[in-house]
């Protein structure tokens, strides 16, 4: 097959402790070899990239994806999810199993994994459903899902509640070495609420959601992880005081572990300001408090991974009274984008943010993806980190839109994408681009 | 695991001179050992029909059962009238029990009726201890609850030693709702104290590790579990582990915690394949490995009415003897 020489890249492999200067070869698919001691040679008939001085990483891992396929294709299709991936870097996502029908079914595993493969720009692994269609009350076949590939099992956004399911699920995936990954929230307390309860949700009249219902969500499931042995990981955790419990937690040796979001850490509340619905999440934005506290356990490694939480939804979802609107927002076009600014503001180093978009998610899921480690698979980002950009609603690569960041300028842009050793994406000259 | 400890008073400790056998926890290889000799010698005789009918001649036995049975109340009243006993089975759709009479009240009804033996089958763990302390009648825990289930794991250790010629230093892999299983329970008591190893199989929601306080291994990978084994227990799925969310669905089940001959042929060659009965077939146990050469299911059964007999016999030793 093909060579490819990368020249004049950084090279920042954070799962080899790599941050240097210097060539990456990509043959036949696969990592050659770095060389990082300014060596002149070039192999026979190579393809030559000249990165100038750009950071060549490894492709983003992103843990939490939502599709709309099957089932709201008019949302997102997995080739345009497909696409989104690409223009963001990202080269492997793990897919939530809440479409229609829930992935509570070998066969819709192994075909979400294999239009992945068909896709050729993403590695697609699905999580199964927890409990049968997501519905929250029986066990789904955890056994024959995990052997048909599912990476880890939730149901989604939905928590799951009763303490007694949680228990079982939690035991009998541990039968599997199953991780079981939960939506820290307390469904009775958050109940109708829509925004972190407050004094903005109060001056705006919208129906609160404590913190507290994060806490104590997260506090029972330690517990019961605790119990069982099982293997416990929260989704888009969002708040210092249940960061706190899995920071105590994982003191007492628990495997448990947690991912967030980019809305976590550079929104706050005041994003909803005049009711806008494109900054409704669930969990909520919180307030700058427990911002910060999110990105202080992102520096102390509390939080293992970043995830972009993306969340297709169309302009008909959105345009509605805040209080019915739906939640979440699209983002994997921005993900390297808004966590490069908590790298621009000194809260974590390159290497830490690269390593928690990889190999740390990556370890997780049990993928063998995000290092660049000779032998691996050529999925690889090459990134100016001080380019800037102006994320325009409407615009962005992929067909959801519903983006929080919409006029946002950030510093960090992707320039081109490889998937196994084929570029899958490149940056236009100008598109996207900062005026 | 939802058994509360016996109560001092009770009778828990089913020696040589008790007259109940309300269990196997606490029983000793010099009880057990000369229990099966004697079941030994009555299957002999049940095979040759040359049964004594006079043993229990004049004794009543009342089967009493609180829960649904046909094998094991079947079994023990042909105990009962192979060696002469006058024998009346009471199950609870007929007695007053569903009249609102307390256990303590029909124990009361039962005593007066001057009944020589009472086998007693309960939905609750412990009632036939209650009983026992309440009658005069010997008491035969036909299973209770989750508790135990005595003449089931002697009918297996029966069954073991007629095929393996020991009960000890073998390895036993019992399979499936170990936490829910009376048979489970007797038979590990029997086997610990007997000097093989017990190793229980299944998913962690029905072989919790609390499990492993029994001085037993646990597996949750059924091939793990069976390596080696030269007894192949296997467990009855009840029907409500699914709809109770413990297991996902059968064909899951079979998938992973079934018997089959592939699973089988991990344990030692010719290992004995046993199931207490009534089985799934295609959810615990495939069809061709029940029927196969090496299943002792139907000699399991056979071994059920000489067991008890030999328990029956047992028991009343002292009461016929004054």
């Amino acid at each position: 097959m093909n060579t490819i020489l990368f020249e004049n890249v950084r090279i920042i492999d954070p799962a080899n402790g790599v941050d240097q200067s210097g060539r990456l070869l990509v043959r036949d698919g696969r990592i050659a070899g770095t060389d990082t001691a300014g060596a002149e040679g070039r192999p026979e008939g190579a393809q030559v990239i000249d990165g100038n001085g750009a950071v060549l990483s490894p492709g983003l891992v992103d843990m939490r994806v939502e599709i709309g396929e099957p089932g709201f294709e008019y949302r997102e299709t997995i080739s345009s999810a497909a696409r989104a991936a690409s223009a963001g870097g990202i080269t492997t996502i793990a897919v939530l199993p809440t479409c229609k029908p829930a992935i509570d079914n070998p066969a819709l595993v192994r075909m979400l994994r294999t239009r992945g493969e068909e896709s050729g720009a993403i590695t697609i692994l699905p999580y199964g459903a927890l409990t049968k269609g997501c519905e929250g009350r029986e066990l789904a076949e955890i056994g024959m899902l995990h052997e048909a590939g599912a990476v880890a099992f939730t149901d989604g956004n939905r928590a799951v509640d009763p303490a007694r399911l949680m228990r079982l699920a939690l035991s009998y995936a541990s039968g599997f070495g199953a991780m079981v990954v939960q939506h820290p929230e307390e469904p009775s307390l958050a109940g109708s609420g829509c925004a972190t309860a407050g004094a903005l949700a109060t001056r705006l009249g919208l129906a609160g959601i404590p913190t507290a219902a994060e806490s104590i969500m997260i506090a029972r499931d330690i517990r019961l992880a605790e119990l069982t042995g099982g293997r416990l990981h929260f989704g888009h955790v969002s708040t210092g005081e249940g960061i706190e419990l899995i920071r105590q937690a994982r003191a007492r040796g628990l495997a448990v572990t947690c991912d967030t979001a980019p809305p976590y850490f550079d929104l706050n509340e005041n994003a909803i300001g005049d009711f806008r619905t494109f900054a409704k999440f669930s969990p909520p934005l919180r307030s700058e408090e427990d911002r910060l506290a999110v990105c202080a356990a992102l520096a102390d490694g509390t939080i293992d991974a970043i995830a972009s939480d993306h969340l297709p939804r169309d302009a008909d979802d959105k345009r509605l009274p805040f209080a019915q609107a739906a939640t979440g927002g699209t983002g994997m076009v921005t993900l390297l984008g808004v966590t490069l600014a908590r790298v621009h503001d000194g809260t974590l180093t390159l290497p830490q943010a690269i390593a928690l978009l990889t190999h740390r998610p990556a370890a997780l899921l049990g993928s063998a993806a995000g290092t660049l480690r000779t032998g691996a698979e050529a999925d690889l980002c090459l990134f100016a980190p001080e380019q800037s950009w102006l994320v325009r609603a409407g615009q962005l690569p992929g067909r959801a839109q519903n983006t929080p960041f919409d006029r946002r300028p950030l510093e960090g842009r992707v320039l081109g994408t490889w998937k196994a050793g084929r570029r899958v994406y490149e940056a236009g000259p100008t598109a996207g681009a900062a005026a | 695991m939802a058994n509360p400890p016996a109560a001092p008073a009770a009778p828990a400790e089913p020696g040589r001179n008790t007259r109940h056998l309300l269990g196997l926890e606490g029983m000793t290889p010099d009880q057990i050992e000369p229990l099966l000799d004697l079941a030994e010698s009555y299957a002999l005789l049940n095979r040759s029909r040359k049964v004594p009918r006079d043993v229990l001649r004049g004794r009543t036995l009342i089967n009493l059962f609180f829960e649904d049975s046909t094998r094991t109340r079947t079994s023990f009243e042909l105990a009962g009238r192979r060696l002469g006993a006058d024998v009346i089975n009471m199950s609870v759709a007929q007695s007053s029990v569903n009249k609102g009479e307390t256990l303590l009240d029909t124990a009361a009804t039962l005593n007066a009726m001057q009944t020589d033996l009472l086998v007693v089958r309960h939905s609750q763990s412990g009632a036939p201890a209650l009983l026992a302390r309440k009658v005069d009648a010997c008491v035969v825990n036909a299973g209770d609850g989750m508790h135990e289930h005595p003449t089931q794991a002697l009918l297996d250790a029966l069954t073991i030693r007629r095929h393996l010629g020991t009960l000890g230093g073998l390895t036993v892999a019992i399979c499936g709702d170990v936490a829910h299983s009376r048979v489970a329970r007797s038979n590990i008591h029997l086997l610990t104290t007997m000097g093989s190893t017990v190793r229980l199989v299944g998913p962690s929601t029905l072989v919790p590790s609390a499990l492993g306080r029994l001085g037993v291994d646990i597996h949750h990978n059924m091939e793990d579990g069976l390596r080696g084994a030269d007894v192949v227990m296997m467990l009855r799925l009840q029907r409500e582990r699914m709809s109770s969310g413990l297991v996902p669905s059968a064909r899951e089940y079979f998938r992973f915690f079934g018997l089959d001959r592939r699973r089988l042929d991990l344990a030692r060659p010719n290992a004995l394949v046993m199931h207490p009965g009534p089985m799934n077939r295609g959810v615990e146990i495939e069809s061709s490995v029940a029927d196969s050469s090496q299943s002792v299911i139907q000699e399991q059964v056979e071994m059920g009415v000489a067991v008890r007999m030999a328990v029956l016999d047992r028991l009343t030793r002292s009461r016929r003897a004054a």
